[in-house]
């Protein structure tokens, strides 16, 4: 059986020649939650957003394949690709106060998809957006469905966001720091909501995050970036356990613990940096030689 | 919460008065035969220059005096508001119409589409507007018709770069992309997601420039390019009360006061109903 996605020697570059992804390859098995993570700017959200066929149209890729269930999204005809990202894949979003449209009422924004994308008839459609508001917990599911984005708070619409995606019964959820916008006391509420819709649905995620503590509640496996490179791969309980790099090691030394608040804030060591870079230069300058 | 009522009730309070002003003006356009107090067109020349009502020497039935050929100035007004009214609302839509199709394909598309409209304006706006409209007018022939079609031709660009403005802004945000995830297709994304966002502005513009629309058709009034002399417009008004502006000052200033409420109207009302109906600011 193929994986569910299955990201192979992706290289993306810049209008200005520079790699932004460097050979990255990934997979996600079915009902499985990786988890993807790096410092911002290491292209975690990038890999995300190139999946969900969504880069923005400065970033191209140069190299390698997606393939979600079994088929090339490279290959395919961008109308194709267009049905086959809609109908196997969700996000969910890093900022829930902007990814709802303001004008429209959430009822409708949620059933949409359902109803034009996957065809079902609007019964079913409402059918499905009030078990899986239910399931996020929303108990007035009426008033919600009729409520405007901003009469929502913004726990209240990263849950109806959540259940929007869960309810298109995709095969893949991105999540892209699903809770990096919110509160700190939403935050984990918002993340055993994941955990838990995933598991009752067993929908492989690709999580993305800058937050090991995250990590180690929600995943099964990790993947560590640095610069658009894999750095490390493993699964969560190995990596936490022994991790192999040096880079994540010192990744782990920087979370912040509310035991030892000052010790904890450690920036990552210059020569662990000072060695990827090299690394990394060497890797880009072979790369560049390879496609003039 | 208190502050947003308070707001709230202020933004209430322009909007009735804006939309009374222009309720009265419309209404006394459209019943002009039965609220005229004179026929606008007759002239009589004992009555010629009389005072508003409440000086020495006016008539009972000239409330507002006459003109120098002894024309009542209620009736010349309300008569005119016929054409200025037109002239706003058609001129308005028509602009409307062309500025925001384009400036929603701009804003949103980006790109090419982006470049070539927006050059397109750029050398638009580089003509002087009142210019180009008297230049248009003396293309098309004067009458009722080219002068909405000059006024739509020179301000469709101020639609156009407002809502391309917006739509830009709106076009970068999540739920557009999220839009595009779940697989519909740019003009449904277009249509269905950007625009009911933006609908709340040209709301506001297009009222504010029906305004606009009422100040050139009686700029081109004034310099005698809008419709034919005999018809009463307010620009035609205006520019018989400056000749007699010493012996009779009534005939410039009563039609410079409706114009400007009316104008004033319509750009309060707009932004009245703006606020009223955007569900952010609500």
């Amino acid at each position: 059986m193929s994986a569910c996605l299955d990201i192979s020697s992706l290289s993306a570059t810049l209008a200005s020649g520079q790699r932004v992804l460097r050979s990255v390859s990934l997979a996600v098995e079915p009902g499985e939650v990786r988890a993807l993570v790096g410092e911002s700017g290491a292209g975690k959200s990038m890999i995300g957003k190139a999946v969900l066929g969504v880069l923005p149209p400065s970033v191209k890729i140069a190299e390698g394949s997606i393939r979600l269930e079994g088929t090339d999204l490279g290959t395919l005809s961008a109308k194709e690709r267009r049905r086959v990202i809609g109908t196997k894949t969700a996000l969910i979003p890093q900022d829930p106060l902007t990814a709802l449209n303001p004008s429209r009422r959430v009822g409708p924004q949620m059933t949409d998809r359902l109803i034009h994308i996957l065809g079902w008839d609007s019964g079913k459609a409402d059918k499905s957006i009030r078990q899986l508001l239910d399931e996020v917990q929303i108990r007035d599911p009426d008033r919600v469905m009729r409520a405007y984005p901003h009469e929502l708070s913004g726990g209240m619409r990263q849950r109806v966001l959540i259940a929007a995606a869960f309810a298109a019964e995709p095969r893949l959820i991105v999540a892209d720091e699903p809770t990096t916008a919110l509160d700190v006391t939403v935050q984990k509420q918002i993340l055993r909501l994941i955990a838990q819709l995933q598991k009752d649905h067993g929908t492989a995620i690709l999580f993305v995050t800058h937050d090991l503590g995250v990590v180690a509640k929600i995943s099964q496996k990790v993947t560590v970036l640095y610069a658009g490179k894999v750095v490390e791969e493993a699964d969560t309980a190995a990596l936490f356990a022994s991790p192999q790099h040096a880079y994540t090691r010192a990744l782990m030394a920087a979370t912040p613990r509310y035991t030892d608040p000052m010790a904890s804030l450690k920036p990552v060591d210059d020569a662990v940096l000072a060695g990827l870079s090299a690394e990394i230069a060497a890797a880009d300058q072979s790369w560049r030689a390879g496609h003039g | 919460m208190a502050d947003a009522r308070a707001i709230g009730q202020r933004g209430d309070a322009r909007l009735w008065l804006a939309g009374g002003w222009l309720l009265v003006a419309l209404l006394a356009a459209i019943f002009a035969p039965l609220i005229a107090p004179q026929d606008p067109l007759a002239q009589d020349l004992m009555f010629e220059r009389l005072p508003p009502f409440w000086m020495q020497g006016s008539q009972p039935g000239y409330w507002l005096g006459t003109d120098s050929l002894g024309r009542d100035l209620l009736s010349r007004l309300i008569y005119g508001g016929r054409v200025a009214f037109i002239v706003a609302f058609a001129a308005a839509l028509a602009a409307c119409l062309v500025g925001s199709t384009l400036g929603l394909i701009a804003g949103y598309f980006g790109g090419w589409p982006d470049r070539i409209i927006s050059r397109i304006v750029d050398v638009w706006m580089a003509f002087p507007p009142v210019l180009f409209a008297i230049l248009l007018v003396a293309v098309f022939g004067t009458g009722l018709s080219s002068v909405i079609i000059a006024i739509a031709v020179i301000d469709w660009t101020r639609f156009c770069r407002v809502v391309r403005a917006e739509a830009m802004g709106q076009a970068r945000m999540d739920y557009v992309e999220n839009a595009r995830i779940a697989g519909y297709g740019r003009l449904r994304i277009m249509v269905s997601e950007v625009l009911p966002n933006v609908v709340p502005t040209i709301v506001a513009l297009l009222s504010l420039e029906m305004g606009i629309a009422i100040i050139v058709e009686a700029i081109l009034s004034f310099v005698n390019l809008s419709i034919s002399t005999d018809d009463p417009t307010w620009g035609g008004i205006i520019a018989e009360g400056r000749l007699s502006i010493h012996q009779a000052w009534w005939v410039l200033v009563f039609p410079l006061i409706t114009l400007f409420l009316t104008v004033l109207s319509f750009s309060q009302f707009g932004e009245g109903l703006k606020a009223r109906f955007d569900p952010v600011l609500r």
